[in-house]
């Protein structure tokens, strides 16, 4: 990381690109195995089986966390620009380390419902 | 040899154009050293053809800014013991900008885009008029109170990484300017202006990294200026020409 970009903003940039572009690479991948039912249900059951798995459900939570973390650092960036600044440097950098750890209160909610 | 001081510096200073070199040089510390008193020190004492640029050494002028152990400053108001990692530093031209020579870059780039963003003011009274006069508390002056104190420095430039990545990106300190402007109750211009920030290489592209607003020498924040370029330019979206012009316009008129 240069020097110049290691601050919370940044971070916050980075953490949005990324999550996004992990979910809209899930998307497609959502939709294929969606569209196993058009193959008929034993496709599909097939593929519930396997989604069964421990490392499917891990990788679930992940996708669940990358959505909270998107959703959070969203809000954040919504409220910037769509909301005047009530004085200069208002930028809500405190809002980031609270967005993650909501994101993970999700997550952790998420894990307490499946196990 | 310098026998009068105990301690020295350490200070890698490029030198060339893009295929350069780093060239280190040893320079005595001093007490309330700043970054550019060591360059300027290095000029006169061990190579007189180091190219660099400054004016008026107090933070007014905006022509000192280099990169300082990868982070962009105003060299004559940052001091060493500031920046300084175990008696090192690491001096080049500032990013995002063709490099001249040694430290100097070429700003005409930047400066270009001060006035494709609409940076220039247009008056709205002649020489003979009485001047406009601007309440100090009214919502549109008070929105403007920090960033019309840019000093054009390119600190903000240099640290945005949408600016590398985007060559037609305008840059946080052009934008910053037409943010003024369209706040500006005297610019005859200031649809016009709004339409320039908001055109392709404007105000959408940032991404909200903050770099410059963490950089500022001055702690403006183009950050906060551009977003609220975006909510104007989203506002005159929605609101679609006419009225949203008609409302400009009828401010525009001379009280
Ligand atoms: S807030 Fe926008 S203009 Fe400023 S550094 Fe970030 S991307 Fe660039
Ligand atoms: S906004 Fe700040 S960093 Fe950018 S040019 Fe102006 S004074 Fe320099
Ligand atoms: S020399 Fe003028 S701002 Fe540094």
């Amino acid at each position: 990381m240069r020097a110049h970009r290691s601050h919370q903003a940044y971070w916050a940039f980075v953490g949005h690109r990324v999550s996004g572009i992990a979910l809209a690479a899930f998307l497609p991948l959502h939709f294929l195995t969606l569209a196993l039912v058009l193959k008929g249900t034993a496709a599909l059951d097939s593929f519930l089986v396997l989604a069964e798995m421990p490392l499917f459900k891990i990788a679930e939570w992940g996708l669940v966390v990358l959505l909270a973390v998107h959703f959070f650092f969203g809000l954040r960036l919504l409220f910037l620009e769509l909301h005047p600044w009530k004085r200069a440097g208002d930028s809500r950098l405190y809002w980031i380390v609270p967005s993650l750890f909501a994101a993970f209160l999700v997550g952790a909610v998420f894990v307490a419902g499946v196990v | 040899m310098d026998a009068v001081s105990p301690k020295s510096l350490s200070v890698r200073i490029w030198r060339g154009k893009d295929d350069g070199r780093f060239e280190t040089y040893e320079v005595p510390a001093r007490d309330n050293q700043t970054v550019l008193d060591v360059v300027t020190e290095v000029q006169r004492r061990h190579e007189p053809a180091l190219a660099y640029r400054f004016a008026c050494r107090v933070g007014v002028c905006g022509s000192c800014a280099m990169t300082v152990n990868g982070v962009p400053r105003w060299t004559c108001r940052t001091h060493v013991a500031k920046v300084a990692e175990a008696g090192e530093i690491t001096i080049e031209p500032l990013r995002n900008m063709p490099r001249i020579k040694d430290l100097a870059c070429d700003m005409a780039g930047f400066f270009d885009k001060w006035q494709k963003a609409g940076g220039r003011f247009t008056g709205t009274r002649n020489r003979a008029e009485p001047p406009a006069a601007v309440d100090p508390a009214s919502r549109k002056r008070v929105a403007v109170d920090a960033a019309i104190e840019c000093i054009n420095c390119a600190v903000c430039y240099s640290a945005c990484d949408v600016v590398s990545w985007n060559e037609e990106y305008l840059g946080p300190a052009a934008l910053n300017r037409a943010w003024t402007l369209v706040n500006d109750e005297r610019h005859a211009l200031r649809r016009t202006t709004l339409d320039l920030a908001m055109e392709q290489g404007g105000c959408g592209n940032c991404h909200t990294q903050g770099s410059c607003m963490r950089h500022c020498p001055v702690g403006i924040s183009p950050t906060e200026s551009i977003a609220g370029l975006k909510r104007m330019s989203l506002l005159s979206f929605l609101v679609r020409d006419h009225a949203a012009a008609d409302a400009l316009a009828k401010t525009e008129e001379p009280a």
